[in-house]
């Protein structure tokens, strides 16, 4: 049986108290998609939820390399995912919900760092539920906020009933300086088409980029070759037509482009990355052309961990180019772009 | 050496413990059923989800936790009591210590049941991960991140801290109570000697460590874990520290799953990830194999008191008893 195929799609759903994560979690419960869901709740969560199986579980956080603060995973996720595991049939996918203070790397993590977990559950995405009356004030309260969003595959802005135009897209604006990738819905009661949400795919390197081509493509045509426009935001207070008002963000997304790269510049490349700049990595994906492979070569990482693989190849009208993208925090564009450009083969 | 039963399980059926309850083979499952054989099979339910199983000291009951709150102990005939219960919490964790003592715990929580009566509540810290009883006395053993406490149940509640960094996801004693040892998220298993608290780390596993067994008079340590079984030496004074473990059944790229030693002699069953059986000696590493393979990987292995039979259950709903006299 292969491996790959059989394991159970996870779906982690994180957002601020109050953001709507219940109200998307029992709506993906109650919708008709004839799937059965296996809940795993923060022992303080919301209330209110129903299904057959809701297990809750005590967030806890595991030190995996030498105490690494960016190698960590969640602990009580590994104990309940192995639990669950033990009796097949009776759901066909997880959804985990976690507390509004959760740092969605260690969740993303343990479906990586861990082997047991590895081979059964495959995580499929990480949802951030945006509160759009809140999300400006709690933004400012904690970096919990911020790496939520940063770490997101899929941002639902929610409750957007609640404020007027200006101020929707005042938060509009703050998310995609800290995520300009993900895909962004509008939403009032969490209203979205579960197709958006679910099975996306969005850590499966086979469809790396096939559910997610805005993670590349997002307006960043005319501005990354010039002028720093997705980073360092200390430096560039608010876009053009916004009050200036808009909150400063520590998260930054740099993206790079080049031609043919050399493997066996570019791997070592990117694991030294990786091994030194890892803890301000929190998301990387990156579309390679390596010089005579007829395989396009793509990679994504969570922090320290780095998967990278052959994916199909390039097609007749496809431009070939090396497109690769970090979301971080204080990443150091010039050296990355630098370094980047001394991989072309 | 025959396979004289098999039980009939659907293949989504997950053993979690297989052996002999006052010498009658029981098989419990993951979905809460119990199967018991004695001539035919017989089917039990006992919980709605089984996370736990512990044999009584005595081995005359199976004590059980389930994802339905309740702790249940169950004797040869197959008729179970329930203990205590807790409505919408899963009990991860049980134990049997002396005089038919039981501990349950979950989540933070453990609690010890002496004399039909909750007699402690432990609470920790964290979460706790591995639950044992010392051989005599009435003192547990709770694994938790960073470390191992022990408690005694009866006098003042009075602690240990055994604090190694990590996350130990089990625990258990030395058969002579000298040694306690975790096993670890890191594939590696920590010792403690308990006169001086002297650390013994036990590495170098490619995977972790789920099950272990004592051979009859704490001599040995046998482990799961690797693509053989690793054997720690306990025979002297400084328990396995300095010397290399043996490694019985090498099996190249088969996985160690679940071993069991013998009752009587020091010779350990050793079970793997396809489902294959092999009874291996301990002095020379001769090998016999007992089951050629199965579906899934072995998951639990017991003896009967002589120790002529062995009875064993499968991830994918395999379970048997092989005579091996
Ligand atoms: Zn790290």
């Amino acid at each position: 049986m292969n491996q790959t195929s059989s394991r159970i799609p996870v779906t982690v759903l994180t957002g601020y108290l109050g953001a709507g994560k219940t109200t998307l979690l029992n709506r993906i419960l109650s919708e008709d998609h004839g799937k059965k869901y296996a809940v795993i709740v923060n022992e303080f969560g919301e209330i209110g939820i129903d299904n057959d199986l809701i297990v809750k579980s005590d967030e806890e956080i595991y030190e995996m390399n030498n105490g690494c603060i960016c190698c960590t995973v969640r602990g009580d996720l590994i104990r309940v995912v192995q639990k669950l595991m033990r009796r097949q049939g009776r759901f066909d996918a997880i959804i985990v919900e976690t507390t509004g203070l959760a740092d969605p790397a260690p969740v993303a993590q343990t479906f990586f760092m861990d082997e047991d977990v590895r081979a059964k559950a495959q995580l499929d995405a990480v949802i951030a539920l945006v509160d759009a009356k809140h999300f400006l004030l709690s933004l400012g309260d904690s970096p919990e906020a911020e790496d939520q969003i940063a770490f997101a595959d899929v941002i639902l802005l929610n409750k957007t009933d609640l404020v007027d135009a200006t101020e929707l897209a005042k938060v509009e604006a703050t998310i995609r300086r800290i995520n300009p990738r993900a895909e962004l819905h509008h939403t009032n009661r969490s209203d979205v088409d579960l197709a958006k949400i679910l099975d996306r795919g969005a850590f499966d390197l086979e469809r790396v980029m096939v559910t997610d081509p805005q993670f590349l493509d997002h307006h960043d045509e005319a501005h990354d070759h010039d002028h720093d426009h997705d980073h360092d935001h200390h430096d560039h207070h608010g876009h053009a037509g916004l009050d200036g008002n808009v909150h400063d963000t520590t998260i930054g997304t740099i993206s790079l482009r080049g031609g043919d790269l050399d493997p066996k510049k570019f791997l070592p490349w990117i694991e030294k990355v990786t091994q030194i700049d890892g803890p301000d990595i929190l998301r990387l994906k990156g579309i390679i052309s390596f010089k005579d492979d007829p395989d396009r070569f793509v990679v994504q990482g969570i922090h320290m961990i780095l998967e990278g693989d052959s994916q199909r190849e390039w097609g007749e009208d496809e431009k070939r180019e090396s497109r690769l993208v970090f979301i971080g925090r204080n990443l150091n564009h010039e050296k990355l772009e630098r370094s980047f450009a001394a991989c072309a083969a | 050496m025959v396979t004289i039963a098999n039980i009939d399980l659907d293949e989504h059926a997950f053993v979690e413990w297989a052996g002999f309850v006052d010498d009658v083979p029981m098989f419990a499952t993951a979905d809460g059923d119990l199967i018991r054989i004695e001539g035919e099979q017989t089917v039990f339910n006992i919980h709605d989800g089984l996370l736990c199983a512990a044999l009584s000291e005595d081995r005359r009951y199976l004590l059980t936790g389930g994802e339905d709150g309740k702790v249940c102990r169950v004797d040869a005939a197959g008729s179970s009591s329930v203990l205590a219960e807790q409505p919408g919490d899963w009990i991860d964790l049980i134990a049997a210590g002396p005089r038919e003592a039981v501990a349950f715990a979950c989540g933070r929580e453990a609690r010890v049941i002496v004399d039909s009566e909750i007699a402690a509540k432990i609470t920790l810290e964290r979460t706790i991960e591995g639950l044992a009883f010392a051989p005599k006395g009435l003192r547990l053993a709770l694994a938790r991140y960073d470390g191992v406490e022990l408690h005694w149940v009866n006098s003042g509640g009075s602690m240990q801290f055994l604090e190694w960094k990590g996350a130990h996801t089990g625990v258990f004693f030395s058969p002579d109570g000298k040694y306690v040892v975790s096993t670890m998220q890191e594939n590696a298993l920590h010792g403690w000697r308990l006169k001086d608290a002297r650390h013994m780390r036990m590495q170098g596993y490619p995977s972790k460590v789920k099950s272990t067994s004592w051979s009859p008079k704490g001599k040995w340590l046998a482990t799961s874990g690797a693509p053989a079984s690793i054997v720690w030496p306990f025979s002297g004074k400084d328990g396995p520290m300095g010397k290399a473990p043996k490694e019985l059944g090498s099996m190249g790229k088969l996985q160690v799953t679940c071993v069991s030693c013998h009752p009587g002699v020091d010779v350990v069953a050793i079970g793997y990830s396809n489902g294959m059986i092999l009874f291996v000696k301990i002095d020379d590493g001769q090998e016999v194999a007992l089951r050629s393979e199965g579906r899934g990987p072995i998951t639990s292995m017991g003896w009967n008191k002589s120790g002529h039979l062995l009875a064993f259950g499968s991830e994918q709903g395999e379970g048997g008893i092989i005579d091996v006299s």
